[in-house]
Parts: C-alpha cells; structure tokens; sequence
C-alpha cells in the first residue's frame, strides 16, 4: 500500500507531500502520522505541500483534523509551502483551516516551530497565543 | 419587385448626385446636431460623398427593401468604422445617427419634384426610402452602440489591471493598496495577485491598505476576510490599514466581525508593526541633519 513518508528531524516530525492526494492516501497518512506522534513524541509536525496542485474539500478538511489531532497529542502543527492556487481553494470552499499554523516555506516553517517550542518552555508549559 | 422595378430613387440618385450631395450638404451644416468642433467641414464632404457613390451603387443593383443583402455589404462596411471613429471621437448617437437620417430632406425633395403628381407612387416611394434610410440610420446607431460597449470593457480591464498593484515595501514586506470597489471579480484579481507576489518574494507579511475603498459593507468586508484568510494559509499574516473614521463606523454598525487581523489606521502605522515583526526598527542617525530641500 501506497505510505507517505515521515521523517524525524530532531524535535520534529516532517512530512513531505510529493504526490497528488487522494482520499486514502489522506487517511493513511492521518492514521500514520497519529502513530508516529505517540511514539516519538516531537515538539512540532511540520507538513509541506508545496508540490501539491490540487485540493478538494476532503483533502481540506484533512489537514485541519491532523492539525487538530496533533495537538490534542501536544505537537503544534505546521503546514508550509501552500501554492496560490490551493489556498484561494480553500478559502472558496470555506475551510480556512483556523487554528492550523502556516508559514511559507520549510525554513520558515523550521524557524517557527522552533519558536514555538522555546515559548512553550520559557512560558513553563503554557502554549502561546 | 414590380413596386421596386417603378422607384424612381435609383434613377435620381444617378441623374442628380451632384445636387443631392449639395443639398445634403447644405443640410448637414445647418443641422444644430453638427460638430464643428469634432469633424471637419472637408472631412465631413468626404464621407458624406463616399456614402452616397455607395449608397447609389446599392440602389442600382440591390434590392430596396432588404438591407442585409451582399449589394448592401459595402455601404454596411463604410458606416461600420464611420460609427467607431465618431464613437471615439465623442460623438452623441443622435448626432451620429443624423448623419444618415439628413438624407432624407433632399432626397424626399427630389422624389417629390420627380414624381409630379402621381402621388400613389409618390407616396409609394417615400415609403420604401424612409423604410431604408432608417434601417441604415439604425445600422449605424446599433454600430456606434457597439463600439462604446467595446471601449467600456476595454477600459474594465484597464482598470482592473491598473487598480491592483502589490507592491514591495521592504524586504519581506508586501503593500496592497486598493483603489475602488471591491466586488467579487476584482477581489479574485486582488487576490491572485497579492498570493502570487507572496510566493514570488517570499514575503511573510501583506499590507492591505483601504484608504481607496469607498465604502465597506458586508461583502466587501467578506471578501477582504477571503484574501486575508488565502494569505494566511500561505503562510503570511495581513494588517488591514487604511481605515477611515466613517468606515470603522460602519464595520461596527452592520456588525462585520473582522476577527484576529490586525488592523491599523494608516499604512504608516501599519508598516511599523511590519517592521518590528520582521525584526526592524528604523532609526535617526545622530548629528546628521537631513540635508535641506532645495
């Protein structure tokens, strides 16, 4: 069966999208990435679709449940590298993905779970925002 | 065609072209629908004698009746650019349609003096003429329409194009300084162009100014959330800035929940906040006076 690899940076968990998603992918991905997370306990999950052209309203609402997951699990999520074309998608299908950190690239998105992981334990454990 | 075969109007179009282009003439300048200011006596000669050799030309060989006809192409294809250029230059439909409409004086005129007094055929003739006449004269009105609508739709476009600029304030720093309306069209091209730039400059912060937005109601509000919401997902934050007293007055009043986007008054304020998320502060240099405007 087709898997979407997960890599582990460090803290951090990065998942890179190079294929274009479908509907099983997705939720062999949210089923992977879910096990992962409990059991290498990273700080941040960093997904980059960068490569991903196209988006429906599944795969939308997808990436909010694993960002919603992730924290429940305590890991900040990030989605990094969201094409023009995808994010005015998004929004017309009204799924703004609220409470999803974005950031626009890889670098960006590295520099700000790093961020948000020295916040947390400057703040003793209190998550920013 | 036997009423056709007794009109006289080929027959005095070839025999008193001359006079009838004078009279024509003389009827056209008197008109207060002239535009001297416009169109050249000499020019307005030229095209008046033009359409008569054409109009003539039809007459001979094409039916009176039916104007869509292939004898009839010339005289469309001369009164085509006639009604464009006199749309551009500024002319009134009315004074456009008069053109051809003028015709008629001189060319009843004549009919009447041929005819004599068999008035059946006169009548007759009167008829089919002022029949034609007014499917030219409104050939030429339904052009000049049509030449306006294109210049309106071109000139869309120019503003569209030339309403919607981003610029690169600073490194890193996006402005989007809107001038006009905001409706669905225009909020697509805004916001196309405003993530495209993002991607292009890997800028994490868009100012959205508004000072050129007349008025902000539900949905201009909704669609300024959209692009705001789009950058967001790309990962870059917008200030909305620009805002004028009336307009927080009436974001209040219709109850338009702006949410968490910072907003600010001006795009001076605006870029300072740009400024101190990037890292940046602007300082005065020490003893150095700014040197003096000359």
């Amino acid at each position: 069966m087709e898997h979407i690899p997960i890599l582990k940076m460090g803290d951090f968990l990065l998942v890179s999208i190079q294929v274009d998603m479908h509907d099983r992918l997705a939720l062999t991905l949210q089923d992977d990435l879910t096990e992962r997370i409990v059991q290498t306990h990273p700080k941040g999950v960093l997904i980059d679709i960068s490569s991903l052209e196209i988006v429906d309203s599944f795969i939308g609402r997808m990436f909010g449940n694993i960002a919603a997951m992730a924290r429940v699990l305590d890991a900040d999520t990030v989605v990094v590298g969201m094409q023009p074309a995808v994010a005015i998608t998004l929004v017309e299908l009204g799924l703004s993905l609220t409470g999803v950190r974005t950031a626009l690239n890889v670098e960006k998105g590295m520099a700000l779970l790093q961020n948000g992981s020295a916040d947390r334990e400057s703040h003793n454990g209190r998550p920013e925002d | 065609m036997s009423r056709e075969s007794v009109s006289k109007l080929p027959e005095i179009l070839r025999k008193y072209e001359r006079e009838l282009l004078a009279d024509w003439m003389e009827q056209q300048l008197a008109s207060p629908t002239l535009r001297r200011d416009l169109i050249k006596d000499a020019d307005l000669h030229t095209q008046s004698q033009e359409f008569l050799n054409l109009f003539r030309e039809a007459t001979q060989k094409g039916s009176l009746v039916d104007t869509s006809d292939s004898y009839w192409e010339k005289v469309r294809d001369f009164l085509e650019p006639l009604s464009r250029s006199r749309a551009e230059h500024g002319f009134t439909p009315l004074e456009t349609a008069t053109f051809v409409f003028s015709l008629k004086q001189p060319l009843f005129d004549r009919l009447r003096k041929e005819h004599g007094r068999d008035t059946e055929g006169l009548a007759e003739d009167l008829w089919s003429t002022s029949v034609l006449l007014d499917k030219l004269g409104l050939y030429t009105t339904e052009m000049f329409q049509k030449s306006r609508e294109a210049i309106i739709g071109r000139q869309q476009q120019e503003l569209l194009e030339l309403s919607t600029p981003v610029v690169l304030l600073w490194e890193g720093v996006l402005a989007l300084p809107l001038i006009g309306t905001l409706d669905s069209a225009r909020t697509q091209v805004v916001m196309e162009n405003l993530l495209q730039r993002i991607v292009e400059t890997g800028s994490s912060i868009a100012i959205i100014d508004i000072t050129g937005v007349p008025t902000v109601d539900t949905l201009v509000a909704q669609h300024l959330l959209k692009t705001v919401a789009a950058a967001r997902l790309m990962g870059a934050d917008c200030i909305i800035s620009g805002i004028r007293p009336q307009i927080a007055q009436t974001i209040v009043h219709l109850g338009v929940n702006l949410g968490d986007i910072t907003t600010k008054a001006s795009l001076a304020a605006a870029f300072a906040v740009a400024l101190q998320r990037a890292g940046l502060t602007v300082q005065k240099r020490a003893g150095n006076e700014p040197p003096n405007a000359r």
